[in-house]
């Protein structure tokens, strides 16, 4: 009997660990196709970034960048098809000398073996093609909407907003975190529900007294606001602060520092990951920053940056998709890599901002 | 719970708690946290409490920004203008026909995401949370405009695709993303989706910290997968859902950038992509109708402040904060 039930014990983990084993394997086959389907748009844009012209517009061109072979033969590019040999075998060989019924080739493979006459009519035959990536289009695209000067906007727009919110942030996330005042609450909240409010009911106004100080078309509009906080950096910042032991401000305090003293000396060095995280947050929001970046640096087309620069340069390339998919590759390539670098922090500071407890 | 829905509530819970005499030590504290907070404050009233109040004047004010001499009181026709507008009314229509379709979309798929990032069957869960994270990294604009080729009628993969289904979709009767006012919804839909990874991670949070001895007990009273979603998952999640739910809405509400890189303000194709802010930006700075792009602003204000009101009103009958500590 103590065999049998064994047995069956035996019989029930295998069956269980094998459903398991199954279980697993299809759903990672499952995320897997999931996750190919989801980034296809990235595979197609870099394989089509690389094609000629012609490529992008062929309905039926191959998914890959290819173009038709030619071989440089005694100083004149020739073009390679797929010739069906008199013993059955395909070669693909270089038309040196077209014919109406024969034809004289020569083999890439083997040019010094001489000349191939071939009996039949070589406007019937395939030309051959192969992988052939135009990355002069990056080199094209990387001039005609001027990168440097995109990328030199942007990052000073990205480096200075992030500087000043950082630094703004921070001092009123330590307000809000370490001192008990009237109102607290209330003042919290509102700060809070700025995130909610939406932004345009705020425009008309501000645009009027801005064009009448003459910071229309200038980066003061988009600059100078961040050095009034903002509501998720605050939160974020608050939050981290509130995990600071209060023992090293005591400490702090007892030899005799001020606020501002603790605040520099004790909360910012225990706070960089916090204060890296709001960083980068800011640093991505800036470099996707599109809306007051159109509306305030409208009429100045050399200073916008790259959202902005990629919108008007698709609005004058729209024939040739191949140029606006290698500046789309150009300018997503700086935040990926970034964010490839530093996902470990990123991914933290979301998960604070949602869902901390 | 969330926090930051927490404080919202919590604010309007508190109210004045009236005053208790302060020492002198509490009123030097208070002083230094006013000062502390005082960039915000004053952010806050230049850039939010002013200009809100402001576009509410000049709602009322026939004003040109090509002659602010010429500025006159119009009383209420900016805002008998904006309620007959037709365009006013394509522009709400575009943007509660989207708000139904996205919202839904974003939140099931961002829930499904995570759940399956959560399953113990899957491997490799940092890979693949990195790489349906990832197109949400991708600046917005170079999205749309990959986004927009990979759409392309012809030359599309995703329509090439489709055409090895059988259906003809490459063709002059194919499927055109961009030329109907249904299709683009979906188009606007896959490029919200890219974006997708923040209320992803934000899900995969909060599954992660619910407590596991609770799908253990519900294993033993032999709860299958959906019963443990529809009775765990789902209430325990609710906080963040409503989360999700929140900042999205407030998001799809002022949806701009995608439909103004694609269309402009031309609302091709029938209108669909003439959104709420479109219209807004159109008529204040591209035509100079600042009195009635206030009136707009403040319309598009009280859209907003309707949903999510709507939004927080209902959510003790099905937001669960039982068990988080607050």
């Amino acid at each position: 009997m103590t065999t049998d039930a064994k047995s069956r014990n035996t019989d029930a983990a295998l069956r269980r660990k094998r459903r398991n084993l199954l279980l697993t394997g299809c759903t990672t086959l499952g995320a897997l196709l999931l996750a190919a389907i989801f980034l296809m748009p990235l595979g197609y844009g870099a394989a089509t970034a690389l094609k000629d012209k012609d490529g992008v517009s062929d309905p039926n061109a191959s998914l890959l960048p290819v173009s038709a072979l030619t071989f440089a033969y005694e100083g004149e590019e020739l073009d390679v098809y797929a010739v069906p040999m008199p013993d059955g075998e395909v070669r693909e060989l270089a038309l040196v000398e077209p014919g109406r019924e024969s034809s004289v080739f020569v083999d890439p493979g083997d040019a010094a073996a001489g000349t191939i006459d071939w009996e039949g009519r070589w406007r019937t035959l395939e030309p051959v093609t192969g992988l052939a990536p135009q990355w002069g289009n990056f080199e094209e695209a990387w001039s005609t909407i001027d990168f440097l000067r995109l990328m030199g906007w942007t990052l000073m727009y990205a480096l200075t907003t992030m500087l000043f919110t950082v630094v703004s942030s921070a001092v009123v996330a330590y307000g809000f975190a370490r001192f008990r005042f009237p109102g607290r609450g209330i003042l919290f909240g509102l700060l809070m529900a700025t995130i909610l409010l939406p932004p345009a009911v705020t425009l008309v106004p501000k645009y009027a007294v801005f064009l009448q100080m003459g910071w229309v078309g200038t980066y003061l509009p988009l600059i100078v606001p961040q050095l009034f906080a903002n509501a998720f950096n605050v939160f974020l910042l608050r939050q981290y602060f509130m995990t600071i032991p209060r023992e090293l401000e005591e400490a702090a305090r007892i030899d005799g520092a001020g606020p501002i003293r603790t605040f520099l000396r004790v909360i910012i060095p225990q706070a960089l990951p916090a204060l890296t995280a709001v960083s980068l947050f800011h640093f991505f929001y800036a470099w996707n920053d599109f809306f007051e970046p159109l509306l305030y640096l409208a009429g100045n087309r050399d200073i916008v940056p790259i959202g902005v620069g990629l919108s008007y340069f698709s609005g004058v390339y729209n024939s040739e998709p191949h140029l606006i998919l290698a500046a789309s590759i150009l300018a997503l390539a700086l935040p990926v890599v970034i964010f490839l670098a530093a996902q470990r922090v990123f991914v933290r500071g979301i998960v604070v901002t949602g869902v901390d407890k | 719970m969330s926090n930051f829905t927490e404080a919202v509530l919590a604010a309007r819970r508190k109210g004045g708690r009236g005053g208790r005499p302060a020492s002198p030590m509490q009123r030097r504290e208070a002083r230094w946290g006013y000062a502390f907070i005082s960039p915000w404050i004053i952010g806050f009233i230049l850039f939010w409490a002013v200009p809100i109040g402001a576009s509410l004047v000049f709602s009322t004010l026939d004003f040109q920004l090509t002659d602010p001499g010429a500025t006159t009181f119009a009383g209420g026709s900016n805002w008998e203008r904006a309620l007959s507008d037709p365009d006013t009314w394509t522009a709400l229509a575009a943007t509660f026909r989207f708000t139904v379709l996205f919202l839904p979309l974003s939140l099931v798929v961002a829930l499904g995401l995570a759940l399956l990032l959560n399953s113990k069957h899957l491997k490799f869960t940092g890979l693949f949370r990195l790489l349906f994270f990832m197109p949400s990294m991708i600046p917005l604009v170079a999205g749309i405009l990959i986004w927009q080729q990979v759409l392309n009628p012809q030359t599309g993969w995703v329509n090439r695709l489709i055409g090895l289904s059988g259906v003809d979709a490459t063709g002059s009767d194919g499927i055109r993303w961009f030329d109907n006012p249904v299709l683009v919804l979906f188009a606007f839909s896959f490029i919200g989706l890219w974006g997708i990874g923040n209320s992803m991670i934000v899900n995969l949070a909060g599954l992660q910290g619910i407590p596991t001895e609770l799908y253990e007990a519900a294993a033993i009273d032999g709860a299958g997968w959906w019963r443990r979603l529809g009775s765990i998952t789902l209430p325990l999640l609710s906080p963040v859902m409503f989360y999700n739910l929140v900042i999205g809405s407030v998001l799809v509400l002022q949806y701009f950038v995608v439909p103004w890189v694609l269309f402009g303000a031309s609302g091709r194709p029938g209108g669909a992509s003439k959104f709420l802010l479109v219209h807004f930006y159109q008529e204040a700075f591209v035509f100079g109708n600042m009195g009635y792009g206030a009136a707009l602003a403040w319309l598009i204000f009280i859209v907003v402040a309707i949903l999510t009101g709507l939004l927080f009103g209902t959510a003790r009958y099905w937001v669960h904060y039982g068990t988080e500590r607050s």
